[in-house]
């Protein structure tokens, strides 16, 4: 067999519940997630090529800006969503707030993100994903956050970049910290596993399956101030499995060129030929904040646990 | 299979889970993003993705194209999954536009949107393998009224879940997310 392609194929052995929703998270891989929060937005993000759009309230960079709370989004926004486009549509609901769940879910929207752009429900708790029938993504900054919302029965993860900054750093340093804590449990022996799981506070038999496969059980893709072509492309290269896409688009000069010039650039992170293509004529980016300047109590990614 | 030159459109979608099949039945992959790339490949997996998606990406660069003729010049076999299914279905005006390479209609997201996704038994009649398998379907396709000139491989409830013409077999099901490489080891040897 070749060894390039061995990779273990992920959730064989669980239940088909929870394999038809890894499924889909592995369906989404390579595309663009757009934030949308109306059917003409959807509109546009379907023509860019997006694989998916997901619905909320109000985009990060205005949460940030008008402040207040700031919760699911609209039901009937929602709906006209659904109504307008064929490709997947998630919705963000608040961290711990399984009513907002089930909601989405009675709407059957096809992925929930239990996000921290929304101001948490509860401080203590996140959702019990594995109940849901509907797939649930939610925010990782490390190794031990990504077991525990994979044990709470999430089906993808994701950074928990900077929402609303433009700022691609803290994706980058979530990715590369996954990425190096993942290694590191591939190089310890068996008897060093137990105390790897108490440092990260993540369940043992998860970190022996990271041991054993080299990888996370579900997807990973990359949130959280990704505002270019050449933003994309890092994040896939550092091995995001995909990206989202928040304020970046509609807070951009021209959505759709924008849009458009994000999907080509994912498709092919690894071509500077076609990344040069695809980022030539573009409009100027949203402005942007640096994150590293931001307030702690702006910082979005310490809200969860 | 020294002659064998398969590879896996790389653009979006469930592109290592093919990758990992197609190792598994002893070949050697490529990832496959650009047209030039395409010139000695002789199996060609279109996999599952969101189906708009790959349309515009494949429209980018004139793959589609490329494929399209290689196809109808007898030199390249495709298995499309899910989304690529989709594509390689009967141009019946639905969006995305289908290649016209196997002739059936494909309608999206068939049984509903993922709350309705399942895995469940499908009878095999031709083909790969015989008797019942696993299939896995994701926000699956159903296909509706086969020309005469196409072969019914699979069946759920008596609707066809995967079909043959020529060299084109197109599965409205995720055969690359079980461990069974049946479906992957008898197209290679189409």
């Amino acid at each position: 067999m070749n060894d390039q392609f061995s990779t273990p194929l992920r959730a064989v052995g669980s239940d088909d519940e929870f394999r038809t929703k890894v499924g889909l998270a592995e369906m989404l891989r390579g595309g663009v997630i757009m934030d949308v929060t109306t059917a003409d937005q959807a509109k546009t993000a379907q023509e860019a090529g997006a694989v998916a759009v997901m619905a909320l309230e109000r985009v990060p960079s205005d949460i940030r800006r008008d402040g207040g709370v700031a919760r699911m989004s609209p039901v009937d926004k929602v709906r006209e969503i659904q109504a307008t486009v064929s490709i997947p549509v998630m919705a963000k609901a608040r961290i711990g707030h399984f009513v907002e769940g089930e909601i989405l879910q009675a709407l059957e929207v096809d992925f929930i993100d239990e996000s921290e752009v929304l101001t948490p429900a509860d401080h203590a708790h996140h959702i019990d994903k594995s109940r849901f029938k509907v797939p649930f993504v939610c925010g990782a900054t490390n190794l031990g956050e990504a077991l525990r919302r994979i044990a709470e029965g999430a089906a993808m993860l994701r950074t928990k970049g900077e929402a609303g900054t433009g700022d691609v750093t803290e994706a980058v340093r979530h990715l590369r910290l996954i990425r190096s804590q993942i290694r590191a449990v591939t190089q310890a022996s068996p008897d060093e596993l137990m105390s790897i799981a108490k440092e990260l506070a993540a369940p043992y038999s998860l970190v022996c399956q990271i041991a054993k496969d080299g990888r996370l059980p579900v997807p990973n893709f990359a949130a959280g101030g990704i505002a270019t072509p050449a933003d994309a492309a890092l994040v896939m290269r550092l091995g995001a499995e995909a990206v989202f896409v928040g304020s970046g688009i509609f807070k951009s000069e021209e959505p759709l060129r924008t849009a458009t010039a994000i999907v080509h650039a994912t498709a092919h992170f690894d071509d500077a030929v076609q990344l040069a293509e695809a980022s030539s004529g573009l409009p100027k980016a949203m402005q942007g904040l640096d994150s590293s300047k931001l307030p702690e109590d702006e910082r979005l990614q310490v809200r969860g646990w | 299979m020294p002659s064998v030159r398969p590879a896996v459109l790389a653009l979006q979608g469930s592109v290592e889970p093919h990758l990992r099949a197609l190792s598994e039945a002893g070949a050697e992959p490529i990832e496959l993003r650009r047209p030039d790339q395409l010139d000695d490949i002789t199996h060609l997996v279109i996999p599952g993705g969101e189906s708009t998606t790959l349309s515009h990406l494949l429209d980018l660069h004139s793959l589609a194209r490329t494929i399209t003729d290689r196809v109808m010049a007898g030199d390249l076999a495709l298995l499309g999954t899910c989304a690529g299914a989709i594509l390689m279905g009967r141009d019946d005006d639905e969006a995305p536009r289908r290649w016209n390479l196997i002739d059936i209609g494909v309608h999206r997201n068939g049984y509903g949107r993922q709350v309705h996704s399942f895995i469940g038994d499908i009878e095999w009649i031709s083909g790969p393998r015989s008797g019942a398998s696993e299939g896995v379907f994701i926000r699956a396709p159903r296909l509706d009224r086969p020309a005469a000139e196409v072969e019914i491989l699979a069946t759920r409830a008596q609707e066809p879940v995967a079909v043959r013409q020529g060299r084109c077999v197109a599965c409205t099901f995720h055969p690359e997310l079980t461990t069974d490489t049946q479906v992957h080891r008898w197209f290679l040897e189409l």
